[in-house]
């Protein structure tokens, strides 16, 4: 026999046979193997429950990177400082420069209080602000792609030294690459489960193949053509991952949906979920795990058929 | 129908268990195969249902070339070729009915009902119809595997041993249902040591009997 003539196991052929109706005895020829059966099932759900949380984290950290990345970009500070008596006269020119350039909203000279807040956390409530050399802070919306950070920064140097802007370039960067890491790691975590449940599905595929191996071969003995076998257990194993991983899906996304409140628990956290068109995708996992499912046994029958003649 | 020319068969390279066998079977007539235990019935009836290939010779079954055969060209070959087989091959999780018309699933065609009924009444197993194959005693396990034989209606219906566990009586009722499938017409070969039931069935109709000896076949004497 030769090794191409399985190649006759088309793709197509066994498509039909897998979503044809077929509620007779070809689709009992394959018996009932409980263990193998539960094992099947127990692994595409467990597979399909780790599967929602890494999608869950691949999304969530991707919609972390994009709002590091775009909140802090929306906006720019000048810091003014000036010996004691030049502070105001400096700010009020760099106002009226900042207020004159291209692809910039209203700057906004932060008052004292808002100041005072600000640095807080590092000296506590009751210290005196005004004690100190803090320099002037103006936040700067950005409103339009003309925005020239580095043509400001150099404009601020020439007509107003001791005004430094700041485009919070250099903490915002290593953020947004930690969370772009964090996202790479969820789809590796996706693709080492897909590889891990092809891997349980071909096993039990192939465990239940060589358990039938009589099946196969009294089945042979008959009549039956290739196709006609291997889609009686392509069909079983499909449907045996797909149902296993619906379930497990199922309950991975009501575990997502009882997860504390978005806004109640801050941080990192509160991103780690489904938002609207989003609780759609972890509907594609049983999908996913059928097709995987379909491919694993087709190989393993393509195995077992070629030791029986 | 079944031709071998000059057929050799080995299991191991370099022993031959079979050789130069030319064989033909006569359309529509009965064919028993003797020769001792491990004489090559079995081998030879593998042979003509392509689950062996020659070593050597040309093998044609229904005028085409086993050799040549695609795996599904086997597929639709064996479906030409009703089987009894020495140890019956079911599959245990299925019911006699389903077993029976297995060929028919498998071919994908639709049971007739009726016809299963009447199919299972001629072997006499109408009221094991739902029992599974291992609650069923040697007699029944061979009738219903003849019935399965004959679903497709083949037009060669070979039985490897097939009253090799049966006693006298039940022997000869089997015999009979192979004698009325060849009275309609049907080829038949049958493997077996038995020579007495050799003798009775031809007292009843008339069979060529080969035999092989020493690895090669023979038509067998007047005394069979």
């Amino acid at each position: 026999m030769k090794r191409g003539e399985f190649r006759t196991l088309s793709i197509r052929a066994l498509w039909q046979g897998l979503v044809g109706r077929d509620g007779g005895v070809g689709n009992r020829i394959v018996p009932p193997t409980g263990f193998t059966a539960q094992l099947t099932l127990f692994s595409a759900a467990a597979m399909a429950f780790l599967a929602v949380f890494a999608l869950a984290l691949a999304l969530a950290t991707g919609r972390l990177a994009e709002r590091w990345s775009s909140e802090l970009a929306q906006s720019v500070t000048v810091r003014v400082s000036a010996p004691d008596g030049d502070q105001e006269v400096l700010t009020q020119s760099v106002m009226q420069i900042l207020q004159t350039t291209p692809g910039v909203g209203q700057p906004r000279l932060l008052p004292d209080e808002e100041v005072a807040e600000l640095l807080t956390p590092w000296f506590g409530p009751d210290m005196p602000i005004d004690a100190l050399p803090v320099p002037n802070l103006i936040e700067l919306p950005i409103a339009g792609p003309d925005f020239d950070s580095e043509g400001l920064r150099l404009r601020l140097e020439a007509e107003a030294p001791g005004a430094i802007l700041d485009d919070h370039t250099q903490w915002r960067r290593p953020l947004v690459s930690a969370a772009k890491r964090l996202r790479a790691l969820g789809v590796i975590s996706l693709a080492l489960i897909a590889a891990a449940s092809a891997a349980m599905i071909t096993l039990a595929a192939k465990a239940a193949l060589a358990a039938n191996g009589q099946v196969i071969q009294v089945l042979r003995l008959i009549g039956a053509r290739d196709i006609t076998i291997a889609i009686a257990f392509v069909r079983r194993f499909t449907h045996r991952a797909a149902i296993g991983a619906g379930a497990g899906t199922l309950l991975g996304m009501g575990a997502m949906a009882l997860l504390p409140d978005m806004n109640a628990a801050g941080g990192f956290l509160t991103g780690l979920g489904f938002h609207g068109w989003g609780w759609l995708m972890p509907l594609l996992i049983p999908v996913v795990a059928a097709v995987v499912g379909f491919f694993a046994t087709k190989w393993a029958a393509l195995k077992m058929l070629e030791s029986v003649r | 129908m079944i031709e071998m020319q000059d057929v050799s068969f080995g299991y191991r390279a370099g022993s031959e268990l079979l050789s130069g066998m030319t064989l033909s079977l006569q359309p529509g007539m009965f064919h028993f195969l003797t020769g001792p235990s491990g004489s090559g019935k079995t081998t030879l009836l593998r042979l003509c249902y392509a689950d062996l290939l020659p070593n050597t010779g040309r093998l044609s079954v229904f005028g085409q070339d086993v050799v040549g055969l695609s795996r599904d060209g086997i597929a639709m070959l064996r479906r030409r070729v009703g089987v009894v087989h020495q140890d019956t091959q079911f599959l245990d999780h299925l019911p006699v009915a389903e077993n029976v018309a297995l060929p028919l699933s498998v071919s994908g065609q639709v049971v007739d009902m009726a016809a299963m009924r009447d199919l299972l009444g001629w072997v006499q197993l109408a009221q094991h119809a739902r029992a599974l194959p291992p609650s069923l005693s040697g007699g029944e396990r061979q009738r219903a595997a003849l019935a399965r034989a004959v679903i497709l209606s083949p037009d060669v219906v070979l039985a490897d041993e097939p009253t090799g566990n049966l006693d006298w009586d039940m022997s000869m009722r089997l015999m009979q249902l192979l004698i009325e499938l060849n009275k309609t017409g049907k080829t038949v070969l049958v493997a077996t040591h038995d020579l007495n039931l050799i003798r009775a069935v031809k007292a009843q109709v008339s069979a060529r009997v080969l035999r092989i000896a020493g690895g090669t076949l023979q038509l067998a004497g007047a005394d069979l």
